[in-house]
């Protein structure tokens, strides 16, 4: 599946990301002045600066990309509301600079990362991945970033790390949707080590070679594209290194209906809906869902011998 | 031409058909999203819950204004009701499941927020086909007892709703309490209060002159 040639898509059939952004643009300054200006969310600083250096990679799918204005606008993003289009709406107030993110637990080398170091510690690479939304709906975003793995080792877990957590910013300022206690706060994330270590595991830092919008989790988020989509928490600023399996937001609130695992698997429906299919975004007929979210090949061994069923 | 300007029935029918007219500017303007599938569902489920809620206040606003003509509306705002509730169903039939009896099937059967969302809408099916005076006469008081059907059909609507949200239970919770109130209006106590408030804050002549 992967070592494919690029995705055959024209370029006419999806909306270039400059010129998507000129119009939101001229329609937010439309809007600006409309308000009386300064009023309102300003629209993030970074996002949509072209990264600079991103190398290709052989993770391509032969898929249609998902257009960026769909990537961009219809995003679960429970901090800035509950809505799809709260995030594009809302996630301005977010500030993406300073920023830092703490390594920290059961590892030798603890530290506190600047963003602007982080992304320097690898080189960025583009890879284009599936997304399946726990909703039954999926995506294919060309992601821009590193693996996570890159990290993992410059930080040295020692033996009593056997799962990562994975944690949120908590600032009901710069996220207003962390006013309504709809989830406990911060939004809380974790993986097995292997899987933190699996090579497919991303940090992901843009998307279309471009700054990650704030909507999508600017400026540091996972990308883990064989397990639901909440897995991959957005705008990290803390990874902790610990011995106990961590408790996601999403098991706290609904333990029967959200595991620690969550990979992608058609056969084990959510208690209050089929994932046996998906829609893709942008297409009528639905699909079949694929097991680990067609990433089987490079990840099932990760999970020889469990109980899928019982293990969700 | 005038007439019927005059006529609110001729207003309300526009009014109702509003929801249908924006999904169709919406959707030839490419305004529906990026998923139009799950927008029609949702904007049409909603506003069938809503005409379920608006036609379920007739009889409460009738006994607090006394109004006893707004009755006249009600069947309109049933069968709208019915409407929103139809194109729903296609919805989900057509644009969701396109036809895939063996899915749908074991969607009614496997999840409950469909399971009763289905039962809501085969109940609403009697209703809507004895709207009609002939209808009404036939079934004497029997039509009203089938009626009566609308208070599970909008329980069944609610729990629809409540099931089927991820995690915010804010809209679910707040078309809940309004049928709570609504129900709660056609209780003796409710009913009594209602009465209370309007004998308070409506004239006496003027209660005379509207039932009169």
């Amino acid at each position: 599946m992967l070592n494919r040639p690029p995705a055959d898509i024209s370029p006419s059939e999806i909306t270039p990301p400059e010129i998507y952004r000129d119009r939101r643009r001229f329609m937010q300054g439309m809007g600006a002045l409309a308000a009386g200006v300064a009023l309102g969310a300003a629209p993030d600083a970074e996002a949509g600066i072209k990264l600079a250096g991103v190398r290709d990679s052989a993770y391509k799918l032969d898929e249609k990309n998902t257009p960026y204005k769909d990537v961009t606008t219809y995003n679960n993003f429970y901090e800035f509301g509950t809505g799809k289009d709260d995030p594009a709406d809302r996630a301005g107030s977010l500030k993406t600079r300073p920023w830092t993110v703490a390594v920290e637990g059961a590892v030798r080398r603890p530290q506190t990362w600047d963003i602007d170091a982080l992304l320097k510690l690898a080189p960025l690479e583009e890879r284009v991945y599936r997304m399946r939304c726990v909703e039954g709906w999926s995506m294919v975003i060309p992601w821009v970033g590193f693996p996570l793995n890159e990290l993992i080792r410059r930080a040295e877990p020692t033996g009593n790390a056997k799962y990562v957590e994975f944690i949120t910013l908590d600032d009901p300022k710069q996220m207003p949707g962390q006013r309504s206690r709809v989830l406990d706060w911060p939004y809380v994330e974790g993986l097995r080590l292997d899987e933190a270590m699996h090579p497919l595991t991303l940090l992901a830092v843009g998307l279309y070679g471009e700054v990650l919008p704030n909507q999508n989790g600017a400026p540091i988020r996972l990308v883990v594209p064989w397990k639901y989509g909440f897995k991959s928490a957005k705008s990290i600023v803390k990874m902790r290194f610990v011995e106990k399996q961590p408790t996601s937001s999403w098991m706290a609130a609904l333990p029967r209906e959200y595991g620690f695992y969550s990979n992608v698997n058609p056969q084990v429906d959510h208690p209050r809906w089929s994932q046996a299919k998906e829609r893709r975004i942008g297409e009528f007929l639905k699909r079949d869902t694929l097991m680990f979210n067609g990433y089987g090949e490079q990840v099932a061994s990760l999970y020889r011998g469990m109980d899928l069923k019982k293990f969700f | 031409m005038g007439a019927a300007l005059r006529n609110p029935k001729f207003w309300i029918f526009g009014l109702c058909l509003l929801p249908l007219l924006r999904l169709i500017v919406l959707g030839v303007g490419g305004g529906l999203g990026a998923n139009p599938i799950e927008f029609i569902t949702r904007s049409t489920g909603t506003w069938t819950l809503v005409g379920l809620l608006v036609t379920l206040s007739v009889t409460p606003l009738r006994r607090l204004t006394g109004h006893v003509d707004l009755v006249r509306y009600r069947r309109m705002l049933g069968l709208f009701t019915f409407f929103y509730a139809s194109l729903h169903f296609v919805t989900y039939i057509w644009l969701d499941q396109f036809f895939d009896p063996a899915a749908i099937a074991r969607d009614i059967v496997k999840r409950p927020f469909i399971t009763v969302g289905f039962t809501a809408f085969v109940l609403l099916i009697p209703l809507a086909s004895t709207s009609t005076q002939a209808m009404m006469r036939r079934l004497g008081r029997r039509w009203q007892l089938l009626h009566r059907l609308i208070y599970p059909i909008a329980v069944l609507g609610i729990i629809h709703y409540l099931w089927l949200v991820k995690k915010d239970l804010t809209d679910p919770l707040m078309y809940g309490g309004i049928l709570v109130l609504l129900l709660a209006g056609r209780l003796p106590w409710g009913v009594a209060l209602l009465q209370a408030t309007r004998d308070r804050w409506l004239p006496a002549r003027d209660r005379t002159r509207r039932l009169g």
